[in-house]
């Protein structure tokens, strides 16, 4: 398996109010191409630093020490200072970025349509009417209902299911190698959640696409990817398959999750998992 | 538009209750003021006892005075100011011819403040924490620090005293026989000094409105969101930060009207510009009480006028705007 | 870091600092250096600045001391700047307190009010509440108060309406106290802080409304003021500019300096806040 990316070493710490808080330490893993990784653990676990470190998105105020390696043949591009000497992702073309809340993540006073086709306009050379015409076909892709209305709507005409449809199409529209999901489904009801899991795993096979699926619901990840990373106080606890980590974790905390959900739950997460895949 | 209107008719309603406040207002300032319409009469053109008698009983003046304002009320509602002593005509007539000068000169000078004063702010708002952020910050705060009327004076002093460039005051050269585009470029360079003088010092309020819109909107996950597409900060900037930064900002257009109004009252005085403020100061120096009141009903008709413009503005611009009542 | 060296630590603020320190000093000094009239005759007319060490400043028109008119005015323009401005917080403060705390009929007809204040121009009502009633001092206050209470009104209120419903309000209650006394005894002094925030632009405000009168001849005839000095100089602005440009200088810096004050004030307590 070809590793898309391999984080090395990564500490990130943040400064507040002249304190040092380090959110990630050291972390290493490897994401492969085509896969499906989850992220899970609780909040302040440092599964969101990590997604926007990947990202490039960490304010400038955070220290960034590893390496964050890309193994894509890609010239560098424009104007973006990293450490990383060799390819250099850009944000939309390369990585696709899904929010936890839908309702924040779109501009209040721009329609949809143009949040989505202004993407496509910056990344795949689209004038203006062809950028439009592709956030169309985006927006029947993520199957919202009316997509020629969708277009000239603003985010507070929409429901929470639909704006994070939007977002995902957003996302998408240059067709990046790589989808974040950062608790892209925390923010919605049950019912609307299992349709955006099941719209995001559909494009990602459509698309060919590598998933990083950021979420504090194991079970949720376990529906939905191959791999699942459990992290906890800025440390990976553990990683593995996720057969492997819902039937048989190796780490206390791990169990302890599992159990907390198979409290509230009453289907056994080891016979869901993968069997969806 | 469905929106608009909605939010009209409601302002509408509320401007009604405004008016009224205003009206009782200046009339009791008016009858707070020593002496009345008959005395200013009289001392202009002079007359006797039995005279002053007969006008202060055919102008109502010696009715109570509930009786007198339900009679201010009913003229008003003809549009009828009363009649200005020191002109011999009609209040309603003056204002009106003074009207239009004024509107021209605030009207540019809320065009400049604005323009310029939005475009810098965004570009010391692009970069919050900049040198030149810090900069214009604190540079607009020095030019709100200054008096209009002086600064004013000063730019007499430099463009129509020393340099000779610019009119030093009045609203077209005297006696001119100019007409049509010339006479146009004529009034428009007596109005640099002035516009510039009133629009200068509104300037760095947008100016400082925007920047601090702005430092908003860069912590909004929207733009966290659009960075994450990989949108060039130059259009992050413009669509997304400056764009939701703007709307602030027109509703600050509608609030600082009646400060523009009352600031051009000085200007017109420095650059002796026959407009509405400058009649305002005629009306004190001859104790025109009625044309003064006049002249602030009509400004309080004006700021009302204006802030419904706003309001329809900020409806067009920011589509969540009733957007729960229209869809009711 | 005490609040008190941080704001020092604040380049604009300790400018501004400076700029008010200096003229404090000014207005109290005034009477000891210049303790005669500064509006008599102290030597040749219209004599430029920096010429005759007894009159640095030069002297104007009518041959007054300039630098002793100077002293004089910045007692005028803090005097009626600061009271104009007590005045309107105070106002303010009691009116958005009645209406937020009241509610319905009596916060409907006063926030009526509030608007008709602020649909006027409030220059434009000085204007007329001075030409009606006679310039002094204290109408001048009260003129310039007129027009400046309705912004410290929509705040107070705005705070009372979040603080009404909180739990030591509803004790307050409990214990059977007075609607009256609750509001000014419980509520007004939570709201004062975020009111309190307002006071330097509506003190710079105050002088500068000040100085536009004065100017138009509509200050106090009995005493210096900066408005009335610049005024004064317009009629030898061609031959003499310096007369307009160093009242108008003053002005400029008192009014910086307020504005420097009042910023590194509401960055202090605002850091503070955010610690806390």
């Amino acid at each position: 398996m070809t590793a898309l990316l391999a984080v090395r070493d990564l500490t990130v710490t943040h400064r507040r109010d002249g304190d040092e808080v380090a959110a990630l330490k050291d972390i290493s893993l490897d994401i492969a191409v085509g896969e499906r990784l989850a992220v899970i653990g609780e909040s302040g676990s440092g599964k969101s630093t990590l997604a926007l470190a990947i990202a490039g998105l960490l304010p400038a105020s955070a220290r960034i020490d590893g390496r964050i390696d890309w193994s894509l043949p890609s010239p560098p591009s424009w104007g973006v200072k990293e450490r990383q000497p060799k390819f250099v992702p850009l944000g939309g073309r390369d990585i696709g970025f899904v929010f936890q809340d839908p309702s924040a993540s779109l501009d209040p006073v721009m329609p949809v349509g143009k949040q989505i086709a202004e993407v496509a306009h910056t990344h795949l050379g689209l004038n203006w009417p062809q950028a439009y015409a592709k956030a169309k076909t985006l927006l029947e892709r993520v199957r919202l209902p009316d997509p020629d209305g969708a277009l000239r709507a603003f985010p507070h005409q929409l429901s929470g299911g639909q704006k994070q449809r939007i977002a995902i199409a957003a996302a998408i529209a240059a067709g990046p190698k790589l989808l974040i999901a950062d608790e892209a489904t925390s923010a919605l009801d049950t019912i609307v959640q299992a349709e955006i899991v099941t719209l995001i795993r559909q494009l990602v096979a459509e698309d060919g696409m590598t998933l990083l699926f950021i979420s504090h619901d194991i079970a949720l990840a376990a529906a939905l990817a191959e791999r699942i990373a459990v992290f906890r106080h800025g440390g990976l606890v553990e990683i593995g398959a996720a057969r492997q980590i819902v039937s048989g974790p190796r780490h206390a905390y791990t169990r302890s999750l599992l159990d907390a959900h198979l409290g509230l739950d009453a289907i056994p997460l080891s016979r869901q998992a993968g069997t969806s895949a | 538009m469905n929106r608009a209107l909605i939010l009209l008719r409601r302002r509408l309603v509320g401007s009604v209750f405004v008016l009224l406040v205003v009206i009782i207002g200046t009339f009791l300032l008016l009858e707070l003021a020593p002496g009345d319409a008959v005395d200013a009469y009289i001392v202009s053109t002079g007359g006797d006892a039995g005279m002053i008698e007969l006008l202060r009983h055919r102008w109502g003046l010696d009715q109570s005075e509930l009786t007198r304002l339900a009679h201010y009320l009913w003229a008003l509602l003809h549009l009828d100011l009363g009649q200005s002593v020191t002109f011999s005509r009609p209040i309603r007539d003056v204002i009106l011819e003074r009207l239009p000068t004024t509107l021209i000169l605030m009207g540019s000078a809320t065009a400049l403040s604005f323009g310029l004063g939005s475009a810098l702010g965004i570009y010391a708002g692009a970069r919050p924490g900049s040198f030149r952020d810090r900069f214009l910050s604190v540079g607009s705060l020095a030019l709100y620090a200054i008096p209009g009327f002086w600064f004013g004076l000063v730019l007499i002093v430099i463009f129509a005293v020393d340099l000779r460039w610019l009119p030093i005051g009045g609203i077209e050269s005297i006696a001119s026989t100019k007409t049509g585009l010339d006479r146009a470029a004529d009034i428009a360079s007596h109005l640099v000094l002035p516009v510039s003088a009133l629009g200068f010092i509104y300037l760095a309020l947008y100016l400082r409105m925007m920047r601090a819109g702005m430092a908003e909107a860069w912590r909004q996950d929207f733009v966290l969101a659009a960075r994450a597409r990989g949108i060039s900060r130059r259009r992050i900037v413009l669509t997304h930060v400056a764009r939701n930064a703007l709307l602030p900002l027109v509703t600050m257009l509608g609030l600082q009207s009646a400060q523009m109004l009352g600031g051009s009252v000085v200007i017109e005085s420095v650059f002796a510009v026959p407009g509405l403020g400058r009649l305002a100061q005629e009306a004190v120096a001859a104790r025109d009480t009625p044309l003064l009141l006049g002249i602030i009903l009509t400004s309080a008709v004006l700021v009302i006028l204006i802030n419904l413009l706003v309001d329809i503005a900020y409806a067009l611009l920011d589509p969540r705007v009733g957007a729960s009542e229209a869809g009711a | 870091m005490s609040p008190l060296r941080r704001f020092l630590r604040m380049p604009e603020a300790l400018a501004g600092t400076v700029i008010l320190a200096a003229l404090f000093a000014m207005a109290l000094a005034a009477p000891l250096i210049f303790p005669g009239d500064p509006q008599a005759i102290a030597g040749p007319a219209l004599l430029p600045p920096f010429q005759d060490w007894s009159l640095p400043l030069g002297t104007d028109r009518l041959g007054r001391d300039v630098l002793a008119e100077l002293f004089h005015g910045a007692r005028t323009s803090l005097a009626v700047g600061l009271a104009a401005a007590a005045a309107a917080l105070a106002v303010g403060a009691i009116v958005g307190t009645l209406a937020g705390f009241a509610g319905g009929l009596i916060d409907d007809v006063l926030m009526r009010i509030t608007d008709a204040f602020q649909t006027v121009p409030s220059f434009l009502l000085a204007l007329a509440f001075v030409s009606v009633v006679g310039p002094s001092l204290g109408v001048v206050v009260v003129a310039i108060a007129l027009g400046a209470w309705t912004g410290p009104a929509r705040v107070a209120r705005a705070e009372v309406l979040s603080i009404r419903e909180r739990d030591f309000v509803a004790g307050a209650r409990v214990i059977g106290m007075h609607p009256l006394a609750i509001a000014f005894r419980e509520i007004l002094p939570n709201a004062l802080p975020p009111v309190a925030a307002l006071s330097s632009v509506i003190v710079a405000a105050a002088i500068l409304t000040e100085a536009a009168l004065s100017f138009l001849g509509l200050g106090d005839p009995n005493r210096v003021t900066w408005g009335g000095m610049i005024a004064e100089g317009r009629a030898v602005l061609r031959t003499a500019p310096f007369l307009s440009i160093i009242p108008g200088i003053a002005l400029v810096l008192t009014v910086l300096g307020v504005y420097l004050v009042g910023e590194g004030v509401v960055e202090t307590t605002a850091v503070r806040r955010s610690l806390s």
